[in-house]
Parts: structure tokens; C-alpha cells; sequence
């Protein structure tokens, strides 16, 4: 038992135990399991493209991108944009991930050389290079000559805190092939856009250069030895991840149906990073399948454990509090793992 | 010879700009903060005074950690949580006023040192990642505490129903109120209202003592320093004449008469504004209790554990081999930063007056950081210069941000985003540079 649970992972163990013991309290407590499962695959399809973002900068060496937070700004900036020319539809979605890729590789770059220029304490660093980011983008969401009604205040200065996408890019992917078994519906389009992006990365990761970078991320003595240019591996990587994390938060957006701005992506780096962990992932290793398994146990347990535990514990926000404990209780984890400075 | 000093002058003033790049931006922001706001003078000095009196006990809680080699501990906000669950107990059980409040203290203590061991034990199972451990556990005990006080209050612990239970008897409020407590005084300014002394008065007393002091240095120095008696005794007397500069300035606004000429071309607004400044008073208790944590600070390096503290920082592994428990006193010197962190949010909150049941603590570990780094701590080392200078110029762009991006944008949100932004870039900022400073320095040593 114990080498079995060494052998999956402690975190996908857990995982996978609290979601089996939380959909067999949801049927024996009587909730509609059709809706949760609709609710699960959906979100599995919402935050995947995000959590995919791990994957790169974990084979790097650089640790979990912390700072994906800069790429989610950069999708924003690009669906505001798209908005902001009239562009409706499948159009729309499309030139927002189109537009992101320059954002991404410019934005990418310079992140990288930071991560590069101070190795070593790349998680700290890149939190705060984050939160920064973040705050220095409300400004520009204030300052940015935007006159589209649907994102404009009507008076005062910038564009709204939310606002609704019903008349843009609203579930242009989960509509797309759309159909329901029973009970459970299937966003279809969503499902497979998240599964090309795995298989784009898994197609990087088995490259040469896709390689390169993860022996970079191992040893970095022996990567040096055989010739491997460890920083510019690191630089690729943050850009590719940057990327995945704009087309994470488009994804997310049009599915979700609403874009947040301001403060509003400020913490969203740390439930992709905890989801990765689960999927068995740690802050050295990554594969595409810990995505998908991390992200189907994550959300998993978060979609099904909130009307479960709002059926047996009526008061207060226990799903919301759960949510907290067990994302960053999964961090600190597997920072535990990490080898030490010394 | 004058130009090996000439050169070496140089490069000392460029190695002073660069390691002090954060603090010069700040003092430049600060500057041009105040210009650009034309906040009145009462406010801003007024607002400093509050501020610094509150804040500096926290930020110097960050102190040990750092000589010990732990770096940044944003963990403190664990720390905060045990000062505001005693707050709580203080207030459900109806202790007021001084007592009241040093009861609270008591009570956060033991709270602190367990805290503060589990969070040392994480601490030790993540060397090298201390920073970034102290960040999560932050955000993972926020979980256990809202479990505690949503949850476990009332719902499993029964509680008689006082005002800061929600309405349906489960939970804690949102907000607390600390300034009444079932009609009785509360336990807001508990600490301020002890004993307070009118600004120039206290700018007075502190120049006499600074006097007084280097007086004695000057001419009770030891006698094994004879090297460096000159240097030291330029050093006082330019101690004293800052004193007496102080002294005579405070004296001279103090008079009204002479104040006003102060202000010339004196209109109402400005007597007036002068007659305000006159009126500000500070919190000598809660300044005093600031002052011996300073001390402590200071003397505890003196000590043994102090001692250990250091060669920690300075290498673990040399430590080690000395002879020293290097994980032990490491998680020492976390219970220490987070017992003084609970105090210091108990001080913090006394003068703010409410508390934010789920959201007071949140901001400390950020704030306080931010501010030693500001002041020109490192993530090796730190001061109790670096924490006050860090306060000052830290709480300045705080005042007037806003208003400094009314000003200059037409629109204070502007200011606070600026305001935030610089938060976490300076954080940002200053760690990067360290780090690029440390893979340099190895990168010269393996040459």
C-alpha cells in the first residue's frame, strides 16, 4: 500500500480518494449527479488550457510559472482588443489567440531573460513579478482608449470591472459540436480545443528542442556537458508558456462567459499550479498527462464537493474555505520535495 | 596616491547608488509625491506620525528572520492571525481598556509560539524556498482560519451571542468594532491613549536625549577604540548639531508668534494649518513599547542565540559543523518573528480602531516587507535603520499616491493602482537584484 501510494503520488492519491468519497456522498445525499458531471467536464475544459501552462516552464527548470499571470493579462488585452474591433463569433476567439502570439513571444522574452538573470529563486521572483504586472495592467485598463460600448463604463474613465461576452465570443467553443448524453451535456468544441493543446505540447515536449529544454530542467551540469543552451531552452519555455497562459484565459473567458479585469487574475496562477501538482507533477517534473489527470481531480473535487458540502454543512462558505486549504496545502506539498539551497 | 582615492571615491558613490537604487527611487517618489498631492502639511505630518507608531512593530518583527538566514519571512501573516484571535477572545470575553488589551497580548503568545513552530518546521522542510513557503502557508492558514472563525464558532463551539456574532449564531462579522465593548470603553487606542505628548514637545525631548547621549559617548568612550575615537567623535558631534537643528525648529513653531513667520505671506488657511500642527500628539506608550522591541532586537544579537543566529545566516553549513542545532534555532527565530508579529498586529489594530475579521491580516506579511526593502534591507540582511527609514518612505507614497494621481491623472484609482503596483514591484525588484548580485558573485568566485 504504502509503495503504491509513493508510486502514484501522495497529492493524486488524496486527490482521487477525497473525489470518490465526495461523489458517493452525492449520491447517497440525493444531488443530481448529471449536473455535476456536466459542471466537471465543462470546467475541466475552462481551466485546462491554464493549468497546461506548468508544463513548459516546469521541464525548464524554472519551477511552476507562478507568473502566468503576465500571459493571462496579455489573453485579456487580446479579447479586449478583438471587442474592441467589432469582431463577433468564432472571428473573434481567433484573432485574440492570434494576437496573443506576438504579445506572448515580446512579454515572453523579457520575462525569461529576469528568470535567467536570477536563478535560483525563480518561484519568489516570479510571484511578484505577477502581482506587478497585474496591478501595472489596471492602470492601462483605465488609461486605454477603448470605446466599445459593451466594455466601457458609461461615464467615468476605463473599461467596466466585468463585463458580459453574450454578444461576442459566448461558448463559440463549447457550442461547437455540442450534444448531451442524458443528463451530462458535452461542450465539445471546448474538450477538444483543451486536448489539441495537450497534444501540441506533447508534440514539443518530444522534439528536439523540446528535449533539449527538459534536459536543461534535470542536470544542469550534464545538459551543459552535451552542448544544451540551458538559457535559451529557459527563454522558449517561458515564452511558450506565457502563450498557453493567454489562450488559457480566452478559453476560460468564452466559456465562462464573462471577462474580468483589474484584480481579478491576481491570484488565478495558484489554483493551475496546485492543479498540476495533484495531476502528480512536481516543482522539477511535468508531463502532459499530470495536466489532464490534476485538472479532472482538482475541479473534480471543487465542482462536486461545493453542493455536497453546502447539503451537510448549511452555514458559511466550507466549499470556498476547502478550496483554499487543500490548493495551497497541495503547494506546500510539494515545496516540501523541492531540494534545498544548501 | 590621489588617484587611487580619487578612483576609489568613485566607485564607493557608484556602489552606493546601486545597492540603494530602491530606496532612492522611493525618496524621489516621495518627493515628488508630496509636490505633485499639495496634501496639507497637518495631514500628511499627522498621518506619518499615526502610521509610523503603528506599523513599525510589525516590520520589525522581519528582522530576525533575515539575520538568520531565512530571508523575507512573509509568513508573519500567520503571526497576525494569532494577535487578532486574541483580539477576539479579548473582546467576547469583555476585557477593556490597558489591562484589557495586555491580556490580549498574553493571550496571542502561546497561539504565536505554536504557529510559529509548525511554520519554522515548514521552514526547515523547504530551505531555500523560505520566501516563497512563506507566501502559501500565509494563504493555507487563511483557510484554517476563516474554517475557525466561520465555521467552528458557533456552529461546533456554542457561543453566547454578543455583537460580533453573525446574526444566525455561526461565525464572527466581517468587521469588529474595538472601540465599544458592551458599553464600556473598548480596546481601541488602549495603547495610544496611555500617555501622549504634543509633537514639538516629543522633537524636544528627543534632541535633549540625543544630546545627552553623545555628550556621554564623547567623553565616556572606551579606551580600546582609540582607532576609531576620531571617526566616531565627528560622528556625534554631527549627531548633536542635527539635534539642536531639531530642537530649534520645533521651539520656534511651537511659539506661535514666531511660527507664523514660518509661513510667510501668512494667510488663514495657513495660521491655521500651523495651530493644527501644533495640535498633534503622539503616542508615547505605544512608541515606547516600539523603542523596546528595538532594543531587543539589539541585544539579542548580542547574546549566544543571537550569535547562532548570525553564523546561520552567514553559512548553515559552517554553523553545523560548529556545533550549533541550525534547524532548531532557525524555528527559534520564527516563533520569535511571529510572536512579535501577533503583537504587532494587536498594536496595529488597537489604533485602527476596527478590525476586519477576514481581511486585516492579509496585507501585513506584503506591507511589511515591502517596507524593510524599501528602507534598504536585503534579503541577508537588515536593520532597524532599514525598518524605520523603509516605514517613512514606505507610508509617504502610501498618503499621497492617491491624491498625487488626482492631480497629475484626474483620477485617484490611478494612484492606488500605482501605489500596489510599486508594492509587489519593489518586492519583485529587490529580490531579482539579489539574486543577480548572488549568481554574479559566484560566477567571480569560479573564475
Amino acid at each position: 500500500m504504502a509503495t503504491f501510494i509513493k508510486d502514484i503520488g501522495f497529492p493524486r492519491f488524496l486527490m482521487s480518494l477525497l473525489l470518490i468519497v465526495i461523489l458517493v456522498t452525492a449520491i447517497v445525499v440525493g444531488i443530481p449527479i448529471g449536473m455535476v458531471l456536466t459542471d466537471l467536464v465543462q470546467r475541466v475544459g475552462m481551466y485546462g488550457v491554464i493549468v497546461l501552462a506548468m508544463v513548459p516552464s516546469i521541464q525548464s527548470g524554472t519551477g511552476p510559472n507562478f507568473a502566468v499571470t503576465i500571459g493571462i493579462v496579455l489573453g485579456l488585452l487580446a479579447a479586449t482588443t478583438a471587442i474592441e474591433f467589432n469582431l463577433v463569433g468564432m472571428w473573434a476567439f481567433l484573432f485574440a489567440i492570434a494576437m496573443a502570439l506576438p504579445l506572448s513571444i515580446i512579454v515572453g522574452l523579457l520575462y525569461g531573460k529576469l528568470l535567467n538573470a536570477c536563478k535560483g529563486a525563480e518561484m519568489t521572483i516570479s510571484t511578484y513579478t505577477g502581482f506587478s504586472i497585474v496591478q501595472l495592467m489596471c492602470i492601462a485598463w483605465i488609461v486605454i482608449p477603448f470605446n466599445s460600448q459593451i466594455m466601457r463604463w458609461p461615464i467615468g474613465k476605463g473599461l467596466k470591472t466585468t463585463f458580459t461576452l453574450e454578444s461576442t465570443i459566448y461558448k463559440v467553443l463549447d457550442n461547437f459540436l455540442y450534444f448531451k448524453i442524458g443528463e451530462v451535456e458535452i461542450p465539445t468544441g471546448l474538450l477538444l480545443f483543451f486536448f489539441a493543446a495537450c497534444l501540441l505540447v506533447y508534440a514539443f515536449t518530444q522534439s528536439k528542442m523540446g528535449t533539449a529544454i527538459q534536459l536543461g530542467g534535470m542536470n544542469n551540469k550534464f545538459a551543459v556537458a552535451s552542448g544544451v543552451d540551458i538559457d535559451r531552452g529557459r527563454l522558449v519555455a517561458n515564452v511558450i508558456s506565457t502563450y498557453l497562459g493567454a489562450v488559457g484565459i480566452i478559453v476560460y473567458s468564452q466559456s465562462f462567459g464573462f471577462i474580468q479585469l483589474y484584480t481579478a487574475p491576481l491570484m488565478m496562477a495558484f489554483p493551475a499550479v496546485a492543479a498540476v501538482l495533484i495531476g502528480g507533477a512536481t516543482a522539477s517534473r511535468a508531463k502532459v498527462s499530470h495536466v489532464i489527470i490534476g485538472v479532472i481531480l482538482f475541479q473534480g473535487v471543487l465542482t462536486s464537493s461545493m453542493p455536497v458540502l453546502n447539503e451537510i454543512i448549511p452555514f458559511g462558505s466550507v466549499a470556498e474555505i476547502s478550496r483554499m486549504v487543500i490548493q495551497n496545502g497541495i503547494i506546500l506539498y510539494a515545496l516540501t520535495k523541492v531540494d534545498g539551497g544548501q | 596616491m590621489a588617484d587611487i582615492t580619487k578612483s576609489k571615491n568613485k566607485t564607493s558613490i557608484k556602489s552606493i547608488l546601486t545597492k540603494n537604487v530602491v530606496t532612492l527611487i522611493f525618496v524621489f517618489l516621495t518627493v515628488a509625491g508630496i509636490m505633485l498631492s499639495e496634501l496639507p502639511v497637518f495631514y500628511l505630518v499627522s498621518e506619518m506620525m499615526t502610521r509610523i507608531s503603528r506599523n513599525t512593530f510589525l516590520v520589525l518583527s522581519l528582522i530576525i528572520p533575515i539575520t538568520a538566514g531565512i530571508g523575507l519571512n512573509f509568513g508573519i501573516i500567520v503571526g497576525a492571525m494569532a494577535g487578532q484571535i486574541a483580539l477576539i477572545i479579548a473582546l467576547y470575553f469583555g476585557w477593556t481598556g490597558l489591562g484589557g488589551l495586555l491580556l490580549a497580548c498574553l493571550v496571542a503568545t502561546p497561539i504565536a509560539i505554536f504557529f510559529g513552530y509548525l511554520t519554522g518546521l515548514l521552514f526547515n522542510n523547504t530551505k531555500g524556498q523560505e520566501m516563497i513557503a512563506g507566501l502559501i502557508v500565509g494563504f493555507f492558514a487563511n483557510g484554517i482560519y476563516q474554517f475557525l472563525l466561520l465555521i467552528v464558532i458557533g456552529g461546533i463551539i456554542p457561543v453566547k451571542k454578543v455583537p460580533m456574532i453573525k446574526p444566525d449564531g455561526v461565525g464572527l462579522r466581517n468587521t469588529i468594532a474595538l472601540d465599544t465593548n458592551f458599553g464600556e470603553v473598548g480596546l481601541k487606542y488602549a495603547f495610544d491613549n496611555v500617555f501622549k505628548v504634543n509633537l514639538f514637545h516629543f522633537f524636544i525631548i528627543i534632541g535633549a536625549v540625543i544630546i545627552i547621549y553623545s555628550l556621554f559617548r564623547l567623553f565616556y568612550s572606551g579606551e580600546n577604540q582609540k582607532i576609531q575615537r576620531e571617526k566616531t567623535k565627528k560622528t556625534y558631534i554631527f549627531y548633536m548639531i542635527l539635534a539642536l537643528i531639531l530642537i530649534g525648529f520645533s521651539t520656534l513653531i511651537m511659539n506661535s508668534s514666531t511660527g507664523g513667520f514660518l509661513f510667510t505671506g501668512t494667510n488663514s488657511s495657513a495660521i491655521q494649518s500651523l495651530e493644527m500642527l501644533q495640535s498633534i500628539e503622539v503616542p508615547i506608550f505605544t512608541l515606547f513599547l516600539v523603542f523596546l522591541i528595538a532594543v531587543f532586537n539589539i541585544v539579542i544579537m548580542k547574546t549566544k542565540l543571537g550569535q547562532d543566529f548570525k553564523s546561520i545566516g552567514l553559512s548553515q553549513h559552517i554553523a553545523r559543523v560548529s556545533g550549533i542545532n541550525v534547524d532548531r534555532t532557525r524555528i527559534i527565530a520564527v516563533i520569535m518573528s511571529t510572536v512579535l508579529a501577533a503583537w504587532g498586529q494587536i498594536i496595529f489594530l488597537q489604533n485602527v480602531g476596527t478590525m476586519n475579521t477576514y481581511g486585516s491580516h492579509m496585507q501585513v506579511g506584503l506591507f511589511a516587507v515591502a517596507a524593510i526593502l524599501i528602507g534598504g534591507a536585503t534579503v541577508k540582511s537588515a536593520n532597524i535603520g532599514h525598518g524605520i527609514l523603509g516605514i517613512i518612505l514606505f507610508h509617504a507614497v502610501f498618503i499621497v499616491s492617491p491624491t498625487a494621481g488626482k492631480q497629475l491623472f484626474g483620477d485617484a484609482q490611478l494612484g492606488e493602482y500605482f501605489r500596489a503596483f510599486v508594492v509587489y514591484g519593489v518586492i519583485g525588484v529587490s529580490l531579482a537584484l539579489h539574486a543577480w548580485k548572488n549568481r554574479k558573485g559566484l560566477e567571480e568566485l569560479g573564475k
